[in-house]
């Protein structure tokens, strides 16, 4: 083992620009892959918060609606009866947990705090908003009993659920740690190649020994493990360097900006952060071991 | 301990055999020289031995080992109980005359204790005494091929191929390396030594193979070049 060391340490020595080379690229790809995994928790745990949370949304016609879909202008009285005696109907009620009505006043005041400073809060009037039935469902997920019932309804403007909205949302933050995860599978690709090329130089620049422990018998274990070490020892620097960087931009970024930014939202912690660095480890010490070990094998066919 | 039946080699590319069905039998403790012109197919027979290249037909039988089926990750430790020597004598320029010995023993996992009682001693028995710390460029061809069959029997093979182990060096320091051949032959290791060297072959009077295009045209007890 002394031995097997002591050839580490010398390759090493040998390819010190390479090393770095596969330091880095280890380094920033699985920065990539740490941010992909971010985002995935950050999806499941604002899903998990947010599905939970969702309404469906029965729009009563107001008298800014378009007259196609309320020809009758303001939802009468008896309009929102009706509204209201369906979603009390047997068939709809047992999927309701409950629901509540929204008057104008009520809509105009949240409307004044959502957009508190802003200058449409200024121009809009109660009589523009709608008027609302939100209907929290026992199971969110099936809205669609909803939006058929009411779809079409004598002075309803429009059914509306609520993750319809977190769906783009989710959607768009799915496509950012899709696209994550496509940049570190290129690198993590590059760094594959980059390790393999390294310990084939490695192994170049030790033909003469590598020939003498054949020749002598040494297993083919005892000649590739140096190789293989020196490709992990790389990438191991490298995923501690990666996840450095992740715990990094939760402690400072997401919760030391954006958490200070969005007090409602529920961010990802350290916690979690602290989760994916033996994934991170652990992926980039398989990917070395075996980009090495395969590109040594290939080398030293016997 | 060496039993090589109907052998042919091909080599790729190349549409002469480098052996065409060469049978031999060598036994323990034999001391045989294999001779014929450059190109007749001595290096080849030798790697064959040791299981660098497989026969392109027939069967290469040695100490025991089938080397046409052997399985890959036995081969180094078939490779344990052969010793090798070149004409270039193929010492690592960076480690001293010791460490290169040691180097031996060292890659196939030996203790470090074991080493430090072996390498003062194998350096002895070949005449290199007080020069374990010295570079090989520090040292003559002949100190050189020393260092190269000290780290060859280190191990205490029990055969000792050997190609051209003379080719580099002058009459004198030839003599004195073949002398030590046969000095390790002697303590019962087989030894096979291809060679171009006549006056040592008709000096020894050992078994003598000849070859020839690859052929074997001549296998005689105690002969002459
Ligand atoms: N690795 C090889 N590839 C192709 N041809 C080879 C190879 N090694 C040897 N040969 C050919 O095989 C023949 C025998 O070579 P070799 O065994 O080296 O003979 P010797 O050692 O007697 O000089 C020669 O014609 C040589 O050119
Ligand atoms: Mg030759």
């Amino acid at each position: 083992m002394r031995f097997v060391w002591s050839e580490v340490r010398q390759g090493i020595r040998r390819n010190l620009s390479m090393v770095i080379s596969v330091i880095l690229v280890t380094f920033i790809s699985l920065t990539f892959v740490g941010t992909a995994g971010l985002l995935q928790m950050q999806i499941g745990q604002m899903k998990n918060y947010w599905y939970d949370k969702a309404e469906v949304a029965i729009y009563l016609c107001s008298n800014v609606s378009p007259a196609d879909v309320c020809p009758q202008g303001e939802a009468s009285a008896d309009l929102k009866t009706a509204v209201e005696n369906q979603l009390k109907s047997p068939t709809l009620a047992p999927f309701i947990q409950r629901y509540y009505f929204e008057d104008h006043a009520a809509a105009y005041q949240k409307f004044q705090q959502e957009f508190a400073g802003n200058s449409v809060a200024k121009y809009v009037t109660a009589e523009q908003l709608n008027e609302t039935y939100w209907v929290k469902l026992k199971d969110p997920s099936q809205s669609a009993i909803i939006t058929e019932s009411f779809t079409g309804f004598a002075g309803v403007e429009e059914v509306r659920d609520q993750r319809s909205y977190l769906d783009q949302i989710f959607g768009i933050l799915n496509a950012a740690s899709i696209a994550a995860i496509s940049v570190a599978a290129l690198m993590l690709a590059s760094a594959a190649l980059l390790i393999s090329t390294t310990i084939r130089l490695s192994a170049f620049a030790r033909r003469r020994e590598l020939g003498i422990m054949r020749l002598v018998g040494a297993s083919n274990f005892y000649i590739q493990l140096p190789f293989i070490l020196e490709g992990v020892f790389a990438a191991i620097i490298g995923s501690l360097l990666a996840s450095g960087a992740v715990v990094g931009i939760v402690q400072f970024f997401v919760q030391g900006y954006l958490a200070q930014q969005l007090p409602f939202t529920n961010f990802v912690d350290l916690g979690s952060a602290l989760l994916l660095v033996p994934a991170l480890i652990g992926s980039g010490v398989i990917l070395a071991a075996a980009a090495s070990g395969l590109a040594i094998r290939r080398y030293l066919r016997i | 301990m060496i039993r090589i039946e109907n052998v042919s080699k091909n080599y790729r590319g190349s549409n002469r055999p480098a052996l065409a069905d060469v049978s031999l039998e060598i036994e323990k403790g034999d001391f045989v020289f294999l001779v014929g012109a450059s190109g007749s197919g001595k290096s080849s027979l030798l790697r064959l031995i040791l299981r660098e290249e497989i026969p392109s037909s027939g069967a290469v039988h040695v100490l025991g080992e089938n080397l046409v089926g052997i399985p890959s990750r036995r081969i180094p430790f078939f490779r344990r109980k052969l010793g090798v020597v070149f004409q270039d004598f193929r010492l690592l320029p960076n480690k001293t005359v010791g460490q290169n010995v040691a180097f031996s023993m060292e890659v196939i996992g030996q203790s470090a204790g074991l080493i430090e009682a072996a390498v003062p001693e194998v350096l002895r028995l070949v005449g290199l005494d007080g020069k374990a710390d010295r570079l090989p460029s520090e040292l003559s061809g002949g100190e050189q091929q020393r260092v190269a069959l000290a780290r060859a029997i280190v191990n205490k093979p029990a055969i000792l191929l050997a190609d051209e182990p003379t080719g580099n060096l002058d009459p004198k320091t030839s003599e004195e390396i073949m002398a030590l051949l046969d000095s390790i032959n002697q303590t019962g290791t087989t030894v096979v030594m291809a060679t171009h060297d006549s006056g040592i072959v008709n000096r020894y009077r050992k078994r003598v193979i000849e070859l020839r295009e690859g052929q074997i045209v001549r296998d005689e007890k105690s002969a002459g070049y």
